[in-house]
């Protein structure tokens, strides 16, 4: 098992190499003198030359690029002009907020999908199959910003249910003592109830409003997927031994479909990762994304650059993940080293 | 035929609803199988043999439905049951294989389980001791190293070895009756032999009736006892081997017969049977399948074809059929 | 040689397709509804600024905030502007930013991807790596980055839209190109003397277009949820300027506060228009290949 792990992970080094290239250019590109937009909108003809100076912009590409991934290599993504503090800093300060908020997402979403796409297909035709389409085809036409500011609308305005969307904790709350970063987790670690009800009231819509946005493509997939196995030739064999629906259902179709699920989970968290960034803006989450949109409202471009470098390479630490994840799930996979 | 016999199918209707109409795939089939007795089902392609084998053991496609019939296993018809029945009778009173054995065969379980899981559903046996007895069966089946190969997947097996780990699974419940749909299609020729074998043996083992389904004419001849002929969703013929062989009365067997190979023919003189199969959707087939491409036919034959005779050793759906030696035809010749 | 009859589209082959076409449209009427939503779509970006009751950008803050009535079907926003003629108005901008970012990556990902395809080797390499890159970055991220980077602009959504779904349409261009490279037609028109160049665009790549089109019609949906997303953060489109997805974030404020048509409308508006693209993406789907229907 360890060396198919070796080798995934051997696979991802190019794909990084690219990342690296790519976030490097696309500051390289800005029309005009890169040194101004590092400089910001206010700066002087002194400031942008000292910029220049300092970031090394006035070198060959070649060298400049060396010096990118030498500063990479030490964790320097710049500084943010807003704050004046180093962006790492700032990412790694506010990645827990926007890791809290998509996987509670992503948790909801699957709980539900999973589910609906089995039942979707095994009672083909059934009314919780046509529910499954209508919430698969709806699904994919929500602007994800649209649904959550119906749900503000309808939960916090109308029905007062919900608590206003500013954020993790309300006023009145203090964070809880920082363990993890996930509110809901150190809250319960501190033994305060009151302030996990907090947290998981000011959670709920953005992450229902994440989840909506991310059942449809596995609840599509779970059905599709399903259906394919159902109509196999080892479920028919499976049948005629006898087994029990249970056993044909759950032991042996759904293990079996769930295997191209896994895989387009890859395809959801590109998704999730873009959608957090709207999501985070309509509810002043203040996780990462909100933090790339404030830098770019300001002109501010190391932290933009920071922001898509993080996503990226967290996007391919999880691809990697999901990739292992289906081969040691998968036996053929597995014995194939 | 033995007194009661293990599987007795009467009068068994199957259409399929597709979208270009509806297929009347069988119509009036109707045949007996004795207890402990092979038997064999003998068709060309879209005969209608496997739908209905499948149609005895409810597992058509969706799209199909049963119209008309009986299958009478022992006291229970199998038809008429309820899904909760038909569960607890498959795989435990009677027991299907299929063609290509390795795409029949769960691919992410070990084989071994996949044999304890019909042994803890029908044996009522604990996952242990079933998981012990798996091994039992994977060495009754001719498996090698049983113990080790019970852990293994499908993939790692030849055709030959999946065939046999389906035998394990389709014979763990000792089931009265097997039905064997083209098991050695994809296997190679001395593989064939030694499944077919294995599958003899276990059978007078167990003391198990066995249903041959198949196209090749002269494996049937081989292994069964009786042969039913089926032509186009109709029974036509069903006989003793040997007098099957010896006296082919309807015309379709005999073209049948003279279009089988055996070791000594040569292949230019082998004959084809004229025409093909009638469209099934068709709303105006003839009562008799077979009469649009039969060299025999009278205007006789477009009268409604005679009624099954259960208890005629030789049975003939023929108005018009080849003259035979035995007087045991049940109907006269119109010619 | 049964690749000059299938492939080429000679004028009998177009008017059976139109035949065809007109029956699946007939048998669905799902289908057909997503064909008349986008006749409707469609006529409404071209004519719609001409016969909106108020000018998208005239404002009036004597009016502002005022809910749905008659005298403004969807209300009005803060600074008193009539919806319902900045929503119509919209329509405009963001088709354009629809067709013009499929139709930019139909060429971009179809004519490299054929190129791939078709000569393979270093080509090949280097294409497959440049797509691959891509798609190791979450599709919306480097949307944004692209944006940041190149400047604000119309023109760079449709840019940044193109180059994220490059990848897919380069993929499917290959595999098509690969089957095709040995073609019939392929040979005689080598033989008559069309450069390499030739053949692949104008013999190769109209091929690949109706295989293409399904996914081109959900592209266009896609197209416009980015784009709408991306003026949402603040990038690309800027005010006063009537797009659906900043009139959203115009509206955003609002709801708090209770003014919720200020958002619904464009929102809906939004939703309306991905949705008519992916139902006809299916649609199509049928007329093209009814094998691959799902």
């Amino acid at each position: 098992m360890l060396t198919i792990i070796l080798k995934r992970a051997a696979t991802v080094v190019p794909t990084l190499i690219g990342v690296i290239v790519v976030t490097f250019l696309l500051t390289r590109v800005l029309p005009g003198d890169p040194a101004v937009y590092f400089a910001g909108p206010a700066a002087t003809p002194q400031s942008i030359a000292e910029i220049r100076k300092s970031l090394g912009l006035d070198q060959p590409l070649p060298e400049q690029f060396a010096r990118y991934v030498d500063d990479l290599a030490h964790g320097n993504l710049g500084n943010s002009l807003a704050t004046g503090r180093p962006v790492l800093a700032e990412i790694t300060s506010r990645l827990p907020a926007s890791a809290e908020l998509t996987l509670f997402g992503l948790i909801i979403a699957v709980a539900i999908a999973i589910p609906l796409g089995i039942l979707a297909a095994v009672k083909q035709g059934s009314w919780i199959d046509h529910t499954c389409r209508i919430v698969t085809t709806a699904g994919v036409s929500l602007p994800v910003f649209f649904t959550g500011l119906l749900l503000v609308y309808v939960f916090y305005f109308r029905l007062g249910w919900a608590p206003a969307p500013i954020g993790r904790l309300d006023v009145f709350f203090d964070a809880p003592p920082h363990v993890t970063g996930f509110y809901l987790i150190d809250s319960l670690i501190a033994g305060d109830f009151e302030l996990f009800r907090a947290a998981l009231s000011q959670l709920i819509l953005p992450g229902a409003t994440l989840a909506i946005f991310s059942l449809a493509p596995i609840a599509r997939m779970t059905r599709a997927s399903m259906l394919a196995v159902l109509a196999s030739d080892y479920i028919r064999t499976a049948r005629a031994s006898g087994l029990s629906s249970y056993t044909v259902v759950v032991t042996y179709a759904f293990r079996n479909a769930m295997l191209p699920v896994i895989t387009t989970l890859g395809m959801v968290f590109s998704f999730l990762l873009g959608a957090n960034v709207l999501v985070e803006k309509v509810f002043a989450w203040p996780g990462i994304g909100s933090f790339a949109v404030e830098a770019l409202i300001a002109s501010d471009y190391a932290p933009v650059q920071g922001f898509v470098l993080t996503m990226a390479i967290l996007y391919v630490a999880l691809n990697l993940v999901i990739d292992i994840l289906y081969g040691v799930v998968d036996p053929r996979v597995r014995l194939e080293a | 035929m033995s007194a009661a016999p293990a599987l007795s199918v009467e009068g068994l209707c199957v259409e399929f609803r597709t979208r270009s109409g509806i297929v009347r795939a069988l119509e009036d089939v109707s045949f007996g199988v004795g207890k402990g007795e092979t038997i064999a089902l003998v068709g060309e392609s879209g005969s209608g043999k496997s739908v209905t084998a499948y149609a005895v053991m409810g597992i058509l496609d969706p799209a199909g439905r049963i119209t008309a019939g009986r299958a009478m296993l022992g006291d229970l018809d199998l038809i008429a049951a309820t899904p909760r029945q038909l569960a607890d009778v498959r795989g435990r009173q009677i027991a299907m294989i299929f063609q290509n054995p390795r795409t029949a065969l769960n691919p992410i379980r070990p084989v071994g389980r996949q044999i304890a899981d019909v042994l803890v559903r029908h044996r009522k046996l604990s996952h242990r001791q079933a998981l012990t007895a798996a091994v039992d069966m994977l060495r009754a089946v001719g498996i090698t190293d049983p113990a080790r190969r019970a852990k293994t997947y499908p993939f790692e097996m030849s055709g030959g070895m999946c065939q046999r780990v389906m035998i394990a699974i389709a014979l763990a419940a000792r089931p009265s009756l097997l039905i064997a749909d083209e098991p050695t299609t994809g296997l190679d020729v001395t593989t064939q032999a030694v499944i077919m074998d294995l599958i003899g043996e276990l059978a007078e083992q167990l003391g198990m009736a066995t249903i041959f389904i198949t196209h090749d004419l002269a494996l049937a001849g081989q292994r069964a006892r009786r042969i039913i002929v089926m032509h186009a969703g109709h029974v036509v013929e069903t006989a003793p081997t040997k007098e099957l062989f010896a006296n082919p009365r309807h015309p379709y067997t005999g073209e049948l017969i003279a279009a089988t190979p055996d070791s000594a023919t040569n292949l230019n003189a082998l004959a084809s049977i004229p025409g093909s199969l009638p469209d099934l959707r068709r709303a105006d087939l003839p009562p008799c399948r077979y009469s649009e491409r039969c060299p025999r036919k009278t205007e006789h034959c477009a009268q409604p074809l005679p009624r099954a005779d259960a208890n005629a050793a030789h049975d003939v759906a023929c108005w018009n059929p080849l003259p035979g030696q035995t007087a045991g035809a049940r109907n006269a010749s119109a010619a | 040689m049964t690749d000059i009859a299938a492939n080429s589209r000679t004028a009998s082959g177009v008017a059976a397709l139109l035949h065809h076409a007109r029956y699946v449209i007939g048998e669905n009427s799902v289908t057909g509804l997503a064909f008349g939503l986008f006749a409707i779509i469609l006529a409404t970006a071209m004519l719609g600024p001409w016969v909106v009751p108020y000018d998208p950008l005239a404002s009036n803050t004597a009016e502002a905030l005022k809910a749905p009535s008659l005298a403004h079907l969807f209300g009005t926003d803060q600074l008193g502007r009539d919806i319902f003629s900045r929503v119509v108005a919209a329509t405009q901008l963001d088709f354009t930013i629809a067709v013009s970012s499929v139709v930019l990556v139909f060429f971009m990902g179809g004519l490299a991807g054929v190129a791939a395809g078709f000569f393979g080797g270093w080509t090949d390499r280097i294409i497959g790596r440049i797509a691959d890159t891509i798609m190791a970055f979450p599709l919306f991220v480097l949307a944004m980055g692209i944006v940041a980077a190149l400047g604000n602009t119309v023109q760079n959504i449709v840019l940044a839209t193109a180059i994220i779904n490059f990848p897919l349409y380069a993929r499917v261009a290959r595999a098509e190109a690969n089957v095709r490279r040995e073609a019939g037609f392929v040979e005689a028109a080598r033989l008559s003397g069309n450069s390499e160049w030739r053949i692949l665009a104008f013999h190769i790549l109209p091929n690949v277009f109706p295989i293409l089109v399904v996914q081109m019609s959900l592209t266009m949906g896609y197209a416009i949820l980015n784009a709408a997303g991306l003026s949402f953060i603040g990038l690309g489109v800027r005010p006063p300027t009537p797009e659906w997805g900043i009139m959203v974030a115009e509206g955003a404020a609002n709801i708090i506060s209770g003014e919720w048509w200020i958002a619904f409308f464009p929102g809906a508006a939004l939703m309306l228009a991905v949705f008519c693209f992916n139902l006809l993406g299916d649609g199509l789907r049928d007329i093209v290949d009814p094998r691959r229907r799902t």
